[in-house]
């Protein structure tokens, strides 16, 4: 009997343990990244549209298929590179999914599709 | 059975006390009158000697932010609207107008980063990839000052880190990829990032309204 309650005594030791660990590490992500920083980064050094355009559209598919979210301006950058691979549909749908999922972008969103109808009527 | 018991114990007075770094509380008043919901990242200046340090850093800012609850503009987007309209140099990109940041880009804070160091330092005993930042928050529609913070990250430290487990998976997930690398100190500036924009960490930013922790 003694033995029991000692042995109950350091279960509920190890539970508190884990939960307390557990407790400093509830930091799952809000978004799935990829590797989406380094793909950024190549396109600031200039590397061209097409192949980080597949990049990222495989990990919008993966993040999909994981039922995961894409950062803030995952849209947004991937539509830029469809308008500069001249692909303008795309570019545009990209930049509406970008103002659907982060109504915050809202503003700026709308001043880059309005410079999109300038640029498209000259 | 006891002894077990007293080392359960021991171990969880040092696990609390681990997680509860001690520092004089930092003056939130500003962050929370703002609250802001959106960030905009300007493109970082950088002081330190290497040219690349402006989008190998600027490239990893946004993650910590964002997965701290806050929206953060596309950077590729940002820098491009910068350059269409002349503006190409950082130092020329932080004097811009605050209303004017606003009224373009329509978030409400805009974070000014200053890179101070980055790249490798050879000293002594072999070679270290250290990259340094500071970053202050600044409401665009009143311009008060919300936060600052700094941070310091090199290849060459041990796994013990502070900052918790999130910092700690980042820099885990580093350490993995830096021996292919071809720009490591690209990579140690996630690392940095994680360090100085990741909510929750003492005296760092606040939770942002798109974090279940927003608030608490």
């Amino acid at each position: 009997m003694g033995a029991k309650m000692k042995s109950k005594k350091s279960i509920f030791l190890c539970t508190a343990l884990a939960i307390l660990l557990t407790g400093c590490a509830t930091k799952s992500e809000l978004y799935s990244w990829g590797n989406y920083e380094d793909q950024l980064y190549a396109h600031f050094k200039g590397e061209a549209p097409e192949k980080h355009i597949l990049a990222m559209e495989s990990m919008l598919e993966q993040a999909k298929a994981g039922n995961a979210k894409v950062p803030p301006g995952f849209y947004a950058h991937l539509g830029m590179l469809y308008e500069r691979a001249g692909k303008a549909d795309e570019a545009r749908h990209m930049l509406n999914m970008e103002k659907q999922a982060f109504p915050e972008s809202a503003r700026y969103i709308d001043n880059l599709n309005n410079q999109f109808k300038k640029a498209s009527t000259q | 059975m006891k002894c077990i018991a007293k080392i359960g114990l021991a171990a969880l007075i040092v696990i609390l006390t681990g997680c509860a770094t001690t520092q004089q509380p930092y003056d939130y008043t500003n962050f929370k009158v703002s609250n802001p919901k959106s960030i905009l990242i300007l493109p970082p200046k950088n002081n330190s000697l290497d040219t690349k340090a402006l989008y190998g850093f600027y490239s990893t800012t946004q993650r910590p932010l964002a997965e701290s609850g806050y929206y953060v503009l596309p950077i590729s987007l940002v820098d491009e609207t910068f350059k269409n309209n002349g503006l190409t140099v950082p130092e020329d990109i932080h004097q811009v107008d605050k209303a004017k940041l606003h009224e373009i880009f329509g978030a409400d804070a805009a974070l000014y980063v200053t890179i101070s160091q980055y790249g490798t330092k050879y000293m002594v005993l072999g070679s270290a990839s250290i990259v340094t930042a500071s970053a202050t928050l600044v409401d665009l529609r009143n311009g008060a000052t919300l936060w600052q913070g700094s941070a310091t990250a090199s290849s060459e430290e041990g796994q013990n880190n502070q900052g918790g487990l999130a910092v700690m998976l980042v820099t885990a997930l580093v350490k993995q990829v830096i021996g292919t690398a071809i720009d490591q100190s690209h990579q140690i500036s996630k690392m940095t990032n994680a360090r100085m924009l990741t909510a929750g960490m003492p005296n760092g930013v606040l939770y942002g309204p798109r974090h279940p922790l927003y608030g608490k």
